[in-house]
């Protein structure tokens, strides 16, 4: 059994909350500038140059890439062998929550309750939390703070067996569709197959969070990432929605058991700001 | 190669018959930054027969909700938020005199049909581009709600700010057209 204290898990959560605001990955910043040497709308490319000197801008003055920083999503791997001590671990998570978005000047975008009054809850505070428990004596933190622009425009699929692979593209094809110029193209889009309703919309945003250089270890679904970007390149939705051969960078599929009556399809929509952080404690 | 306008605001119709989906503009002078709630707020005031916080006419309405400013500058982060959820409200505004709005995405059918009648102009600015753009922004100063936080009514002077015509006065839908000699599919 090893001692992870609630303090470290705050501090830790605090300081990948800016990081992920203010930093975009390297790899995002690579299909970036990938993007905009094989873009063919000279408007794309301006939106492009626009982007990769934005990045620039927020990562030497650590200010927000965007200013939707977003509902903080967290993905935490808990080692079984760990005990946490001084607190429970989801206050630990909002603390740090509530600490990063305070010290970095990131936005507060939270709001209590969805219907009626809508109030801010000042400090971006709940975060979205979930949580796996896994070997080891580790915590894995991942941070992906979602905006809303991309995340509004998402959309789950409950098709049937028979739709088959054809069905899962024209799923995929119609949500990016549908999305045009609103989610911040060029995209990273998140595709979840399988399991049940929940099931499927939480591999989709796995799916988004991953990394953009990544693919899924199984040849047939890393080949359906390559075919389902090729597919939505062909939409000319391109940077910014304003036309291009670019509409995303990466699409990333993540897949899981299903019922032997289902075939659930998630999308789950990032934009270009594609961002995230990770510690392991 | 597309034209770039230097617009000073508040816009004249003369200015707005002058743009074209696909133009480039900067923009300095005045824009009023304004997102969901503030948009519900001013329509609210509107059906109680009152009058809103500033005077729409020829002004553009930014829809934007900005990060917090670090010490010493004027606003955080700026980048446009999506404008399809001010469709509601929209319309309304162009009525009153509402020169324009600066936003990102796709625009209702209505709001379309309000910007080609009332004779205004859609621009985009660039999404994700917030840090960016807000090095164009010299000033920041609430005007209504301040209860609102980064939604509250805004009053912002801006200096050569980018942006793209995407829905002129004439009709033309630059989301529409643009991606038409992309589109394989």
């Amino acid at each position: 059994m090893r001692e992870i204290s609630a303090e470290l898990i705050r501090d830790t959560v605090a300081r990948l909350a800016v990081e992920a605001c203010c930093h975009l990955p390297e790899s995002t910043l690579t299909a970036m500038h990938r993007a905009r040497e094989c873009e063919l709308s000279p408007t794309g490319r301006d939106v492009l140059d626009q982007l990769i000197r934005n990045a620039d801008i927020a990562a030497s003055e650590q200010v927000p890439i965007c200013q939707d920083t977003g509902l903080a999503v967290v993905f935490a791997d808990i080692g079984q062998d760990v005990h946490i001590t001084g607190g429970l671990f989801e206050d630990a998570v909002n603390q740090g929550i509530a600490k990063g978005y305070a010290e970095g000047y990131l936005r507060k975008s939270s709001v209590e309750e969805p219907l009626f009054e809508r109030r801010n809850t000042g400090d971006n505070t709940p975060a979205v939390i979930h949580t796996r428990l896994v070997a080891g004596n580790r915590i894995t933190l991942r941070l992906a703070p979602k905006g809303a622009g991309s995340e509004n425009k998402g959309a789950l699929h409950m098709l049937v067996p028979s739709d088959g692979l054809e069905g899962v593209k024209k799923a995929v094809l119609d949500t990016v569709r549908h999305a045009g110029a609103s989610p911040c193209p060029p995209m990273v889009i998140g595709v979840g197959i399988g399991g049940n309703m929940e099931l499927a919309c939480l591999c989709a945003k796995k799916a988004c969070a991953r990394d953009v250089e990544s693919h899924n270890p199984d040849p047939r679904y890393a080949q359906l990432e390559d075919e389902l970007l090729e597919l939505v390149n062909r939409l000319g939705t391109g940077p910014a929605g304003l036309g291009g051969s670019v509409t995303a960078f990466k699409v990333n599929v993540e897949f899981c058991a299903t019922h032997i009556a289902s075939l659930p399809v998630a999308v789950n929509i990032n934009c270009n700001a594609a961002r995230h952080a990770e510690a392991v404690l | 190669m597309s034209v770039v306008h230097r617009l000073v605001t508040p816009l004249s119709k003369d200015d707005i018959r002058t743009l074209h989906a696909g133009d480039l503009a900067l923009i300095s002078g005045t824009v009023y930054a304004a997102r969901d709630a503030a948009h519900k707020r001013m329509i609210e005031t509107l059906d109680r027969g009152g009058t809103l916080p500033f005077n729409p006419a020829g002004q553009l309405i930014y829809y934007v909700g900005p990060t917090p400013a670090k010490p010493g500058r004027p606003i955080g982060s700026a980048g446009p938020t999506t404008s399809g959820r001010m469709d509601a409200y929209a319309p309304r505004l162009m009525e009153l005199g509402l020169a324009g709005m600066i936003g990102k995405g796709n625009r209702s059918r209505d709001v379309m049909n309000a910007i080609r009648d009332n004779i205004c102009v859609y621009f985009a600015a660039t999404g994700g581009a917030a840090a960016l753009i807000s090095r164009c922004i010299r000033s920041y100063e609430v005007l209504a709600w301040p209860d609102l936080g980064t939604e509250a009514l805004a009053a912002m002077i801006v200096e050569d700010f980018p942006v793209i015509v995407v829905a002129d006065c004439f009709g033309i839908d630059l989301y529409e057209e643009g991606k038409k000699p992309y589109q394989t599919i």
